[in-house]
């Protein structure tokens, strides 16, 4: 199988690989996919004061497809609020990376990721919320 | 001299005399070797008469030349020549094998056994004949790959029309106990069938020392040409089967059709050549084999051989490299040519069904990579390829998250996944 370039690209330099500490109040985690399936991504945002990502770092077990789904979506959320970064849909992943078929559930996937990422932030916001009104 | 690259671009040489990619998928197909197309060439012009001909000189030296190479491929599995037919690949031996012997005894014998393993072209034409009312039983395999005889003979039963297994397996390269099996069918008055594809030309056969009645051939996995195999059918004693190609009655009415005269020298010649160098090529595939083997396990942790490590051919060598997902490291081995038991690199996304049928982890399954190597392998290539996997499961292990996972502590089996 032929790869398109921009696969190509972000999977032979891909940007944002690492990892954030995810004790960190402002850094939101999700982990989805399954070994068994052949695909696992990690994906990290840290929010700052004002909102907005400031940084977003992903780890991908996967084929070349999902190594890119999820390199393509730190690029994309930097920079962008939470409810700009959630609105992604994984058809522009997709549409972006030529991705065919068969690989369109790395796209999906790479969306589920960043939900969950952002999901992850939100309870841990909503948990210091409460926190500080308990004590 | 310049090296060639994956893109097609010459490049600055790293090493001596390596073209790229590596050539490393010596199970798919092998080259045919310069010597096999140099005795094919003459055939395909000057030398062109169909060998059925019986009435003039250029129909009698191309039957003499085709008689010649059905007694060189006889000769590699201890056959009579008269027992080879023709074909056009082991794919169509193995149809002919089996529907053919369900076609012409099926009133009397109407159970078949195989293996789960087998190649794709056996357990199609096994799911066919169930179509039509035949029974079929799919014998599992160990964790070694291999079946087990105890099991297999309590799965012969008095409706047991033949037992097919494969002597080699394109994938794992394990070596079945073929002459063990011959025995038992022998015995209990079944016929053994083996698609021999892989075996044939890189491990000795003998049809009557194992005791195997059919025996399917393919010509371009021993460094013959491809577009042509053959099917040993036994005669004595005989073995009949039903036709699947009608026509002019050739290669006693079994397989109708002009022979090809150019593929049959070649496959014939890659038979004799095969013969003549086996025992010091394996030496040499061997080595190579264990230099791979070390460079690779010695030199990483979390590196497991699929399928028994000593029970297969030299040439063959399926290894996971576990968090490391196949098609990606594919990808980012480009310059080595290899195939992987991941399901990204099959049509259907479900990982080798015979890495599973040796009930390895799905997640194993799916970091698979087949390393096969061959007669033109040298011990730079090895080289070469130990380096590229080493550096590229080591950048892919750094952007794994259960690498990570595992670095950590975390016991990747305790966590509830979602599948999806």
């Amino acid at each position: 199988m032929a790869y398109n370039e921009r696969v190509l690209d972000h999977y032979e330099n891909p940007r944002n690989v690492g990892s954030l500490d995810k004790a960190d109040p402002n850094v939101g985690t999700g982990l989805v996919g399954a070994p068994a399936c052949g695909d696992v991504m990690k994906l990290q945002i840290r929010v700052g004061d004002d909102g907005l990502i400031k940084d977003a770092k992903f780890k991908t077990f996967g084929c070349g497809s999902a190594i890119a789904s999820s390199s393509l979506v730190t690029e994309w959320v930097k920079g962008k609020t939470l409810d700009e970064a959630e609105t992604l849909k994984n058809s522009q992943i997709a549409q972006h990376l030529a991705l065919p078929p068969v690989k369109i559930h790395c796209s999906v996937l790479a969306e589920d990721a960043i939900k969950a990422a952002i999901a992850d932030y939100r309870a841990k916001a909503a948990a210091k919320v409460e926190a500080r009104k308990a004590s | 001299m310049n090296q060639v690259n994956g893109n097609g671009a010459v490049a600055m040489p790293a090493r001596p005399n390596i073209v790229l990619p590596v050539y490393m998928d010596y199970q798919a197909t092998t080259p045919c070797d310069p010597r096999v197309l140099e005795a094919m060439l003459p055939y395909f012009t000057e030398k062109f008469g169909n060998p059925h001909s019986r009435s003039h000189k250029y129909g009698w030296e191309t039957e003499e030349a085709v008689e010649e190479a059905r007694a060189q491929l006889a000769d590699i599995i201890g056959a009579d020549e008269r027992d080879i037919i023709f074909t056009s690949g082991a794919t169509e031996s193995n149809n002919l094998a089996l529907k053919g012997l369900a076609g012409f005894y099926r009133d009397r014998k109407d159970h078949i056994i195989t293996v789960q393993t087998e190649h794709k072209c056996v357990l199609d034409s096994c799911r066919h004949l169930e179509q039509d009312g035949i029974k079929v039983t799919y014998m599992p395999v160990g964790a070694d790959g291999l079946i087990d005889l105890d099991a297999l003979a309590a799965a012969i039963t008095k409706r047991t029309l033949v037992v097919s297994v494969m002597s080699v397996n394109n994938e794992i390269g394990v070596i079945q106990p073929i002459a063990e099996i011959g025995k038992l069918c022998r015995e209990r008055g079944v016929f053994f069938h083996t698609d021999a594809a892989q075996a044939v030309g890189k491990i000795p056969l003998d049809v009557e020392a194992m005791n195997i009645d059919l025996m399917s051939i393919s010509g371009h996995k021993f460094y013959g040409p491809k577009g042509i195999g053959a099917l040993y059918v036994r005669r004595k004693p005989r073995v009949r089967l039903k036709a699947m190609i009608d026509g002019g009655g050739q290669e006693r009415g079994m397989r109708s059709g002009t022979l090809p005269t150019p593929l049959c020298v070649g496959i014939g010649t890659a038979a004799a050549l095969a013969k003549a160098e086996m025992p010091a090529e394996n030496e040499r595939l061997r080595r190579l084999q264990r230099r791979l083997y070390a460079g690779l396990a010695e030199a990483i942790p979390d590196v497991f051989v699929n399928g028994h490590l000593e029970r297969r051919i030299p040439g063959n060598l399926n290894l996971s490299f576990a968090y490391v997902e196949g098609e990606s490291l594919l990808m980012a081995i480009k310059d080595v040519a290899v195939s992987s038991g991941s399901a990204c690199t099959s049509a259907s996304l479900e990982p080798s069904y015979v890495l599973r049928a040796l009930g390895v982890d799905v997640e194993l399954a799916h970091t698979s990579i087949r390393f096969g190597i061959g007669r033109f392998t040298t011990e730079h290539e090895v080289d070469f390829v130990i380096e590229c996997v080493l550096k590229h499961v080591g950048r892919l292990r750094e952007m794994s998250p259960l690498w990570e996972m595992v670095q950590e502590g975390i016991d990747i089996k305790s966590i509830n996944w979602a599948e999806h």
